[in-house]
């Protein structure tokens, strides 16, 4: 059965470490819905997070194969445990006359700011699950959504489960 | 006071302090720098080759016959893409090569100068790791670390690419070679889990029909002794995968043969019809399972590995080891010594005479050498060349092959007593292998016989370096299975596609090879008879060609089929075993 991931990797803060990374997806046929990388509080190490979907025995070679990789620190399925993940959306929305309180009500139902403005379009930016992103851009309406930047999914553990060296 | 080197001497001393015999290579813009510096020194021995590719595979086979890593030195741009098949070769089959290539100078990267390509990027899917050197003070590091992970864990390909400006002999650093190195990323497991490892043993000790399956892994992995041990003491039937071959004594009886899609018909059979089959060091390729949803129904599989990926990869693991083969077998053997210590009839050695009797039915009635009968003043065929050759040699040559029918009725009929004297390309089936890799082996060992078996399409590939067998004054000899087509696609054409030869035939093309040999100062032979091949290739192997490479062009019968054959997504005794014969019959 197929299930959508969150694989957390930390890797090697090296030049060529993501490639391979992007690189291992591509040539082994698994594929990748989001990923988001940064460098962490160490910067001899980036996080990466990457979402995926596969069965069991997919998912196990993913995680395999990225455990082979020589500059991956560590790999967690994140998935298999109790997480937090949040995903950034900065979406620009049409908004004249009427449509402009209305809109304004939409995104302060999804906790969501407008973080610029010009007279006929709000920029709103939104955190949370995946999902609650979507959920907004429907609640919106796709004829008003004139652009959309979304940073992909970030996880992390939630209690104790801490992923470090 | 720290040694003053610029970033090419750096690097061959750094080669020097690994150790390096041989490196074999061809010089290019970006890589003159380290050339001068290889010139200034008398103890790593440099190999010109005629094409790069030839070196990545000498130094492939260099690493097979010695499980040393081979060492390659190529210029940028098409040096190092020269070198791309070779390395893809090594990385199929797992063997440990460094490749260094010369690189556009730092500040040249990206502005696609003369001879700049991304080597880094181009290896990138074929390589174990790969290093892009910054700076010349990084390279005694980059040096260490490639061949540590070269040769260690599952070993592999490992490219370290060096811009030109970080060679540059006017800029000095200080040397020291690291001792050794330790990656907080890189962890290679090495002793199997002691309760996988109890695990194990209970279940082959409770097997009714057994097989051990055993693959590259123990040849590379050194572990042919342990597993010969372990198969001895428990007297269960052993059988190889193509890169398996010398992992256990091919003259043993308990040896099968291969398995596989050209395997014998007793190791496919018993495979097959086992309860318990211990996997070593393989990987369940496609060439061996055939279709996976029909693969051995009644096993249950005990998979050791050094690859943690290649566990349950095809086939789901029952017992799954992480491990180097030879610990991880050793700890094996004392655990199955000490449960035979406590119950002496722990093995039901009725069932296993059992199937023994089975198993040696099987054998009787369909021998390999099933199709070499009652052929009367039939042409040459190329087992019986490969039965001459193995004969000639005792047994004891380092053996290498092409890719092709050749490779096949080599691995079929020469048996190998010892791991690493059998060299071919068996995971990506490089055409072109063969020579070079010979080449490779004769290098690491000046004194011993190598025999390269080849088809007359693969040996066109690289047939250049005879010319550097010319410089180096190499030894081989070259036995040429002459079909005089791309006999393998043949095949596939008689037995899939009509008989239509689509592009497989050459007949009229060919070289006189002899001569050819001869014109690089080679001795050359033909032979076209069987009455006339045990004489010519006991003069091939005779003192009098001790020195010189000869080059035999056995003239076989264009017709023949390698058998068995598995039949296209069948289960593993689904075979044809003859050119009329259906399927096997029904055990
Ligand atoms: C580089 C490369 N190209 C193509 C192939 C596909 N191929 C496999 S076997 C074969 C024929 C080999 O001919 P030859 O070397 O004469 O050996 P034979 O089968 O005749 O013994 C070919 C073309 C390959 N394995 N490698
Ligand atoms: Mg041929």
């Amino acid at each position: 059965m197929s299930a959508r991931r969150i694989i957390a990797v930390l890797l090697e803060n090296e030049a060529g470490a993501l490639s391979r990374i992007i690189g291992l997806f591509a040539q082994r046929n698994y594929n990748i819905e989001s990923l988001t990388v940064a460098p962490t509080e160490d910067e001899t190490l980036s996080r990466l997070t990457l979402t995926t979907c596969g069965d069991e025995s997919t998912i196990e070679q993913v995680t395999k194969q990225l455990n082979k990789l020589i500059e991956v620190v560590k790999v967690v399925d994140l998935t298999d445990g109790d997480h937090i993940e949040r995903e950034l959306m900065l979406v620009k929305v049409r908004a004249e006359g009427a449509q402009r309180p209305e809109i304004k009500r939409v995104a302060d139902i999804f906790r969501g700011q407008i973080v610029d403005l010009t007279p006929d379009a709000y920029t709103v930016q939104l955190t949370g699950p995946s999902e609650k992103l979507d959920a907004f851009i429907r609640a919106i309406g796709r004829a008003a959504v004139l652009e959309v930047a979304r940073s992909g999914v970030s996880g992390i553990g939630r209690g104790d489960a801490m992923m470090r060296l | 006071m720290a040694e003053m080197l610029s970033g090419a001497d750096m690097l061959v001393r750094a080669l020097q302090d690994e150790g390096v015999e041989y490196l074999f290579g061809y010089p290019g813009g970006a890589a003159l720098h380290i050339y001068d510096a290889i010139f200034k020194q008398q103890k790593v021995e440099h190999i010109l080759v005629r094409h790069e590719q030839a070196a990545a595979h000498m130094a492939d086979g260099y690493a097979r016959a010695t499980g040393r890593p081979g060492v390659v030195l190529v210029t940028s741009g098409p040096g190092a893409t020269n070198t791309i098949t070779g390395i893809a070769t090594a990385h199929m089959d797992s063997t440990p090569i460094v490749v260094i290539s010369g690189q556009v100078p730092t500040d040249q990267l990206g502005t696609d100068a003369f001879q700049e390509t991304d080597m880094v990027g181009v290896s990138r899917p074929v390589v174990k790791h790969s290093f892009l050197v910054r700076n010349a003070a990084e390279i005694p590091m980059a040096v260490k670390k490639a061949f540590y992970i070269a040769a260690s864990g599952r070993p592999g390909p490992v490219v370290i690419d060096v811009p030109k400006d970080a060679t540059d002999p006017n800029a000095k650093f200080e040397y020291a070679y690291p001792k050794d190195v330790a990656m907080r990323s890189y962890n290679p497991v090495a002793h199997g889990h002691s309760g996988q490892i109890r695990a194990a043993v209970k279940l082959l000790l409770a097997a009714k029909r057994p097989v051990i399956y055993s693959g590259g892994g123990v040849v590379q992995g050194d572990a042919a002794e342990a597993l010969t041990a372990i198969a001895r003491r428990l007297d269960y039937p052993v059988t190889n995968t193509l890169m398996g071959l010398g992992g256990f004594p091919g003259t043993d009886r308990r040896f099968l043969g291969m398995l596989g899609l050209h395997g014998t018909f007793e190791a496919n059979l018993a495979m097959h019809h086992a309860d318990v089959i211990f996997a070593v060091g393989a990987r369940f390729d496609d060439r061996v399972t055939n279709n996976p949803a029909k693969f051995c129904p009644d096993a249950k599989f005990i998979h050791l590995d050094v690859d943690p990926a290649s566990i349950s990869k095809i086939i789901p693991a029952d017992i799954p080891i992480v491990g180097a083969a030879a610990p991880a077998l050793t700890g094996m053997l004392g655990r199955l010594e000490t449960e035979l210590e406590r119950n002496p009839d722990a093995i039901d050695r009725d069932a296993i005479d059992a199937w023994w009797r089975r198993i040696d039915g099987w054998r009787r009635r369909f021998g390999l050498d099933h199709d070499q009968r009652a052929r009367g003043d039939a042409p040459l065929l190329p087992q019986q060349v490969v039965q001459a050759v193995y004969r000639a040699t005792r047994g004891e040559a380092y053996v290498t092959a092409d890719v092709g029918q050749h490779q096949m009725f080599a691995a079929q009929y020469y048996l190998f007593d010892e791991p690493r004297r059998w060299i071919n390309s068996g995971g990506l089936g490089t055409m072109g292998f063969g020579l070079p890799a010979a080449m490779g082996a004769q290098f690491a060992f000046p004194d011993a016989q190598v025999v390269c078996v080849t088809g007359e399409g693969s040996f066109m590939m690289n047939m250049q370096e005879l010319s550097t067998c010319m410089q180096y004054a190499l030894p081989i000899k070259i036995i040429n299975l002459n079909n005089q087509a791309l006999g393998m696609v043949k095949q596939w054409q008689d037995m899939q596609y009509g008989g239509r030869h689509s592009h497989s035939t050459y007949k009229d093309a060919l070289p006189d090879f002899v001569a050819l040999a001869a014109s690089f100062g080679h001795a050359g032979f033909r032979v076209d008879t069987l009455p006339e091949l045990e004489a010519v290739v006991a003069e091939i192997f005779s003192d009098k060609y001790k020195d010189r490479l000869v080059f035999l062009d056995a003239w076989i019968d264009p017709d023949e089929h390698v058998y068995p054959m598995a039949i296209k997504g069948g289960a593993m005794n689904e075979m044809v075993l003859t050119r009329n014969g259906g399927p096997a019959p029904p055990p």
